[in-house]
């Protein structure tokens, strides 16, 4: 397993390389420019004279070589020296900078994540704890009331976009009744109990939109891999041996029902960090999401490469960890 | 039922009939069974695919899905209980205690995920109130007893660890873990080759002289019933239509579809002059109950009185019963 795993983690290095790549010769290719939402009146040889600073309209190869550079060499040595490990000179060092606030790309990031991990994290842990004994319960009672309660409410809450119910949640518990705030203030600093309520009440509604409909897709899964394993011959094995049905339930069907569960689980985490970028946007989450539409919006390219550039990162990384997850679970996988 | 029985019988199944509701209406599978084991006897029960010797076996313990399946009628009475009437917990303590399973298709029927010690244990500390270092002990004479070499250190495996043979073995371990007085064997060998097939039969023998538990031994080869059993029951479209001690059946054979089963069995005397025979037609789904025998489209002796009447057993003397219209010995209708 851990031979697979290195395997597996030297193989991702060429192809991160092949996607920053292909993601950098894309944005290399959009059409926009970083002073277009610069004020009219300016000249265009001011214009030319900002691009040039920015470091715009390099030859491209030029321009990967020196995000490469910044991303793998620059950025990782910037923070082992802010722990206190310093390694050649720091004030050589070009960190990547982000053409719309001129500060470095990461602390930009570093800024969004709490948020991000937050609200949407939170609302995926909620989709994954109602989900799970949802699905076990339907799959057991299945064609039952619960079951086929459980089934309308999934089909809504999968096929009914987030922005839609996120509208919706704003209108009724917001404006009608007033409950909870329908913008998300990150400058809410929790010192007190009072701030403490008013963090949770400002939290609810956006992780309630993205809960329902995480958990509409994973109770599915849920529902569909305990159909499958309800019917198998090893099933009426425990029953024959006499096991209760709980064991035979809760041991037996589920622990083979997981397996394919966890890996959806395991392959969805990547999009916590891209953030719910419409629900951040309706709730004014400033998270990871808003944070790249923001980017897209001002042809901040240097932003947008490397939030996508980490966003691919993550799905390299979460694919191998629900590859060895499942290895772990069924021990009919064997890697080595 | 049946004259000259000495001993009270351990199982002693009354008119049992189930029925399974499906979306093209009922269909029922087994249709007033009655039979009898006594101690340490084996019963085989022959018939063809969906001639409801499964359903009949699973439907003692409720080991069918119920809905779709439903236990209509019938008494099955097992150590003064009736186990069709018995509470839900007090039938869990018979499965796998008392009665004992064991399935056609060793390769699905262990759970993928757990070693085969746990699932070994598992009805030990169940049932025996085994400890853990107990049931482990246990599991590991088990193994042994069915031939499992270096079983201690086999305990540790998952079931795909082991070959067909072997997972059927370890199936008999689970099976006779708890010391059951009646095994059921639900076509133990189908899955496997012939090889291993004579090996499982041999084991099967063998423990049985040692432990002394009465078998039902489901089976659609009238050769490996021949070899093992003490009485066959020949099962056709959820009825019994011939039930004989092992030597009669085989010599005074009574009904159409015995005489036609044991006419497909290949022969050696004869220099492969024949093609293997085989009766034509399938076993009818039974949408309804019966007013006619359910074999009769397939019989060569039926006559008018086949499409009006559905037989029932009838006594052949020393407890050879038929259920047919026709008398094959003589020739004509009884």
């Amino acid at each position: 397993m851990l031979n697979y795993t290195l395997r597996r983690l030297l193989f991702a290095i060429p192809t991160l390389l092949v996607i920053s790549f292909i993601i950098f010769v894309i944005l290399d290719l959009a059409p926009g420019d970083p002073t277009g939402q610069l004020p009219l009146t300016i000249p265009a040889e001011v214009r030319a004279k900002i691009r040039e600073s920015l470091g715009v309209g390099e030859p491209i190869h030029i321009a990967y070589f020196k995000w490469v550079r910044g991303f793998f060499v620059y950025e990782p040595l910037y923070w082992l020296d802010q722990i206190g490990i310093t390694i050649g000179d720091p004030s050589e060092r070009a960190r990547i900078i982000s053409y719309a606030t001129r500060g470095p790309v990461f602390d930009l990031i570093l800024e969004r994540i709490p948020q991000t991990l937050w609200v949407v994290g939170l609302s995926y842990v909620f989709g994954i704890l109602i989900a799970l004994p949802i699905g076990v319960i339907s799959a057991y009672k299945q064609y039952s009331w619960f079951d086929q309660l459980g089934t309308f409410i999934s089909m809504v809450g999968f096929s009914v976009p987030t922005f839609f119910t996120g509208l919706l949640m704003i209108v009724i518990f917001s404006v009608q009744l007033g409950w909870f705030p329908s913008v998300y203030d990150t400058t809410l600093d929790v010192n007190s109990w009072d701030t403490f309520i008013l963090q949770v009440k400002q939290m609810v509604m956006p992780v309630a939109v993205l809960a329902l409909y995480n958990a509409s897709q994973i109770s599915r899964f849920m529902r569909a891999s305990m159909l499958d394993n309800l019917t198998q011959d090893y099933v009426r094995t425990a029953r024959a041996k006499g096991m209760s049905e709980k064991v035979v339930v809760l041991t037996h069907v589920l622990r083979n029902s997981l397996i394919p569960v966890v890996t959806v689980i395991a392959l969805g985490v990547p999009t916590i960090f891209s953030g719910a970028i419409i629900t951040e946007q309706i709730f004014r989450v400033n998270g990871l999401g808003q944070l790249l539409i923001i980017g897209i919006q001002g042809s901040d390219f240097p932003l947008v490469q490397t939030l996508t550039f980490i966003f691919a990162i993550l799905i390299v990384l979460f694919n191998l960890i629900a590859d060895v997850i499942y290895g772990i679970l069924d021990p009919r996988i064997r890697y080595d | 039922m049946l004259g000259g029985r000495a001993i009270k019988p351990v199982l002693d199944v009354t008119d049992l009939r189930t029925v399974f509701h499906t979306q093209d209406g009922t269909v029922h599978a087994v249709n007033g069974i009655s039979f009898y084991l006594e101690e340490g006897e084996l019963l085989s029960v022959v018939g063809e695919s969906g001639s409801g010797k499964s359903v009949t076996m699973m439907s003692l313990l409720k080991l069918l899905p119920i809905p779709p399946a439903e236990i209509v009628a019938g008494t099955v009475e097992f150590d003064g209980n009736d186990l069709l009437k018995l509470e839900p917990e007090a039938l869990r303590q018979v499965r796998g205690g008392d009665i004992g399973f064991i399935f056609q298709d060793p390769m699905t029927s262990l759970n993928p995920v757990f070693k085969v010690g746990f699932q070994i244990m598992e009805p030990l500390k169940e049932h025996l109130g085994l400890s853990e270092k107990e049931a482990r002990k246990r599991a590991v004479e088990l193994l042994e007893l069915v031939g499992i070499p270096s079983a201690s250190d086999r305990l540790d495996d998952y079931p795909h660890q082991f070959s067909g043979g072997m997972r059927q073995r370890v199936m008999i371990a689970i099976a006779l873990a708890c010391d059951p007085k009646i095994l059921i064997a639900d076509e133990p060998t189908t899955a496997l080759d012939v090889t291993i097939q004579a090996q499982i039969i041999e084991l099967v023998k063998k423990l049985r002289q040692k432990l002394g538990m009465a078998i039902v031994w489901i089976t659609h080869d009238l050769g490996v019933a021949a070899g093992i059993s003490d009485r066959i029951m020949v099962m056709y479209a959820g009825f019994v239509v011939e039930h004989a001690k092992v030597k009669d059946l085989y010599k005074r054979p009574l009904h159409p579809y015995t005489r036609a089963l044991l006419a497909t069995l290949p022969t050696d005397d004869e220099e492969g002059e024949d093609r293997l025979k085989s009766i034509s037609g399938l076993p009818p789904a039974l949408h309804e109950y019966p007013n006619s025998c359910p074999f009769a489209p397939r019989c060569e002796h039926a006559f008018d009185r086949c499409q009006k009447e559905n037989p029932l057993l009838m006594e052949m003397g020393d407890g050879h019963q038929v259920a047919c219209w026709w008398d094959v010995e003589k020739g004509a209708p009884r």
